[in-house]
């Protein structure tokens, strides 16, 4: 085992970790918004890909062009989803509430694979694809463009939260809805609001992986699973914390795959997802309820 | 100001309001006593639109708002200081105040006039300004008292609700938050309804009062005649059991 290997594999395990950690912070900003575990929540991260996909080709937009229109698309559907099939529910019971969103991922897979096909299709690299070499190891500049973005949206996320209004609204609802809604605060806006968050988010971390992974109808599920993982090892953070836990996730599994054998590359997020689950279902770094956001 | 004709509330089968009528003018204090599960905090929540009544009316300002949404009524001019205070724990002293005052921030209202009110609240309460960095779920039950009046206030309104303010504070501390609420009513009078179980303070601070047995308003009046009334006396204020036993 040598040096540059490590680095080699940790460098491409941080870049799909972020990608995790995008997911997961989704996950956990309706959760902490709604107290909903959104399990639709890894097809905004499909329709982010495949809408760049047909403003691509169907639309001929240029790759600049595409992604914003993707995102403001998977945004939409993203809204469409909270308004037809969470907001009317009669009885927003917990287990009501799961089926619905699993019922909704079936529902936006199952259209996709219609409009879309079952083929994968690839996405060019927002800036080639030479290769850069870092201390022995290789990176693409796709990964470097992942790495930037992630950044990027945690800050602005972070900004939004402890910064703005609306941001600190939202954390008053997730921490005491009667009290919000005593306020004035319309809770069902931000129910809203964490939906079209998300589903941007989700959208934005399907658009950067999609140059290296390649994208088809079937996407989300792994992915969904993957930053899902993600928000549990941060104890549903919107924070750091899963962040840390999405980039932890992405490096195991690569260090795993890279050393152990690639077909346990998946098997890894399950075992964490259940470790934690049973040994710390606060998360990693919970200090149990209070502080999420 | 505000009334309320023939009230029915209902907590699915349980029937938490029953034909409950009350009225407050501008500028009154009125309060409402009553023992644990009365209805008290039912009344606060079906005037707030929490809990809306299934029959009845309520007029605030002549206009019907038996329907009204939560932020409705914040936005018409009526807020609630809930019962237990119910700050935003993790949330700054200040960050809590900003938030009293939401809906003024979506009216697009100056930041200059709200910022002005966060420093009015600070003058009503100057331990709140040494704090207002702190968490709120951080300060003691006095201090979270004081911020929950405090938000309440930076939504400017004309009529406050409030539950149980004085629940589990020292003497000293509830004599302070009630001179607060009538500074309030004189400086800019504000009408005031005034959940208590706290009988006897509240009483003395109050014009008028109503009290609640089981759903049901079983006597209104004066605050000094109620203060007087037998049956309240033995009830509701406890210390003078005694004596009316003695005589
Ligand atoms: N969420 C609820 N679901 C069912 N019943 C409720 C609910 N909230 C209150 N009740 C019932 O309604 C009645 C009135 O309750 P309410 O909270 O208004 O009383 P209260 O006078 O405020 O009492 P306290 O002094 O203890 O605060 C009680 O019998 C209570 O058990
Ligand atoms: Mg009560």
């Amino acid at each position: 085992m040598q040096f540059d290997q490590l680095l080699q594999y940790s460098l491409s395990g941080l870049s799909t970790g972020a990608i995790y950690a995008l997911i997961g912070i989704g996950f956990s900003i309706i959760y902490n918004a709604t107290g909903i575990i959104n399990f639709a929540q890894g097809e905004f991260v499909m329709l982010g890909g495949m809408f760049t996909l047909l403003f691509l080709e169907t639309f001929k937009l240029p790759l600049w062009a595409a992604i914003p229109c993707a995102i403001a698309a998977s945004t939409v559907a993203g809204m469409l989803f909270e308004r037809l099939a969470i907001r009317p529910l009669r009885q927003p019971t917990p287990i009501n509430l799961v089926i619905i969103t699993i019922g909704g991922s079936i529902l936006i897979r199952g259209l996709s694979m219609l409009a879309w096909g079952k083929d994968t299709h690839a996405i060019p690299p927002f800036s080639g694809d030479d290769p850069i070499s870092i201390a022995g190891a290789t990176i693409l500049p796709q990964h470097l463009w992942i790495l930037a973005i992630t950044i990027l949206i945690v800050f602005v996320n972070r900004f939004y939260f402890y910064h703005t209004i609306s941001g600190k609204a939202m954390r008053a609802c997730s921490y005491n809805r009667r009290a919000a809604g005593l306020v004035g605060i319309d809770v069902r806006r931000m129910v809203l609001f964490s939906f079209i968050i998300s589903s941007a988010m989700g959208a934005v971390a399907g658009i950067i992986v999609a140059p290296l992974t390649m994208t088809a109808y079937d996407v989300g599920v792994m992915l969904g699973l993957k930053g899902f993982c993600a928000a549990i090892i941060g104890g549903m953070s919107s924070g750091m914390a899963t962040v840390v836990g999405g980039l932890l996730l992405g490096v195991l599994e690569s260090l795993g795959a890279g050393l152990i054998s690639s077909g346990y590359k998946d098997a890894i997020a399950f075992i964490i997802l259940l470790l934690i689950l049973f040994i710390r279902p606060q998360g990693l770094f919970g200090k149990a309820e209070s502080e999420r956001v | 100001m505000l009334r309320l004709k023939n009230i029915n509330t209902y907590y699915g089968k349980v029937h938490a309001l029953k034909n409950v009528s009350l009225h407050l003018s501008e500028g009154e204090i009125v309060t409402l006593i009553g023992a644990n599960g009365a209805g008290k905090t039912t009344i606060l929540n079906t005037i707030s639109g929490v809990t809306p009544a299934t029959a009845g009316e309520i007029l605030f300002n002549k206009q019907p708002v038996t329907a009204c949404a939560p932020d409705q009524i914040v936005k018409l001019g009526i807020s609630q200081v809930p019962e237990g205070r119910q700050v935003f724990k993790p949330l700054s002293v200040e960050d809590n105040l900003e938030l009293g005052a939401y809906l003024r921030y979506r009216n697009r209202e100056s930041r200059a006039a709200i910022h002005q009110d966060v420093q009015k609240v600070y003058q009503l309460f100057p331990r709140l300004e040494e704090r207002r960095k702190q968490l709120a779920g951080t300060m003691s039950g006095g201090e979270q008292q004081m911020l929950a009046i405090g938000r309440a206030l930076m939504a400017n309104p004309r009529l406050l609700l409030l539950d149980e303010p004085s629940m589990g504070l020292a003497p000293l501390v509830v004599q302070e938050i009630f001179r607060v609420l009538e500074q309030l009513r004189r400086e800019n009078g504000t009408t005031i309804l005034l959940v208590e179980q706290n009988a006897k303070a509240a009483l003395k601070l109050a014009d008028r009062g109503y009290v609640l047995e089981t759903g049901k308003v079983i006597l209104e009046g004066p605050a000094a005649e109620l203060m007087e009334n037998a049956e309240v006396k033995r009830a509701y204020l406890g210390k003078d059991k005694k004596e009316i036993w003695e005589r």
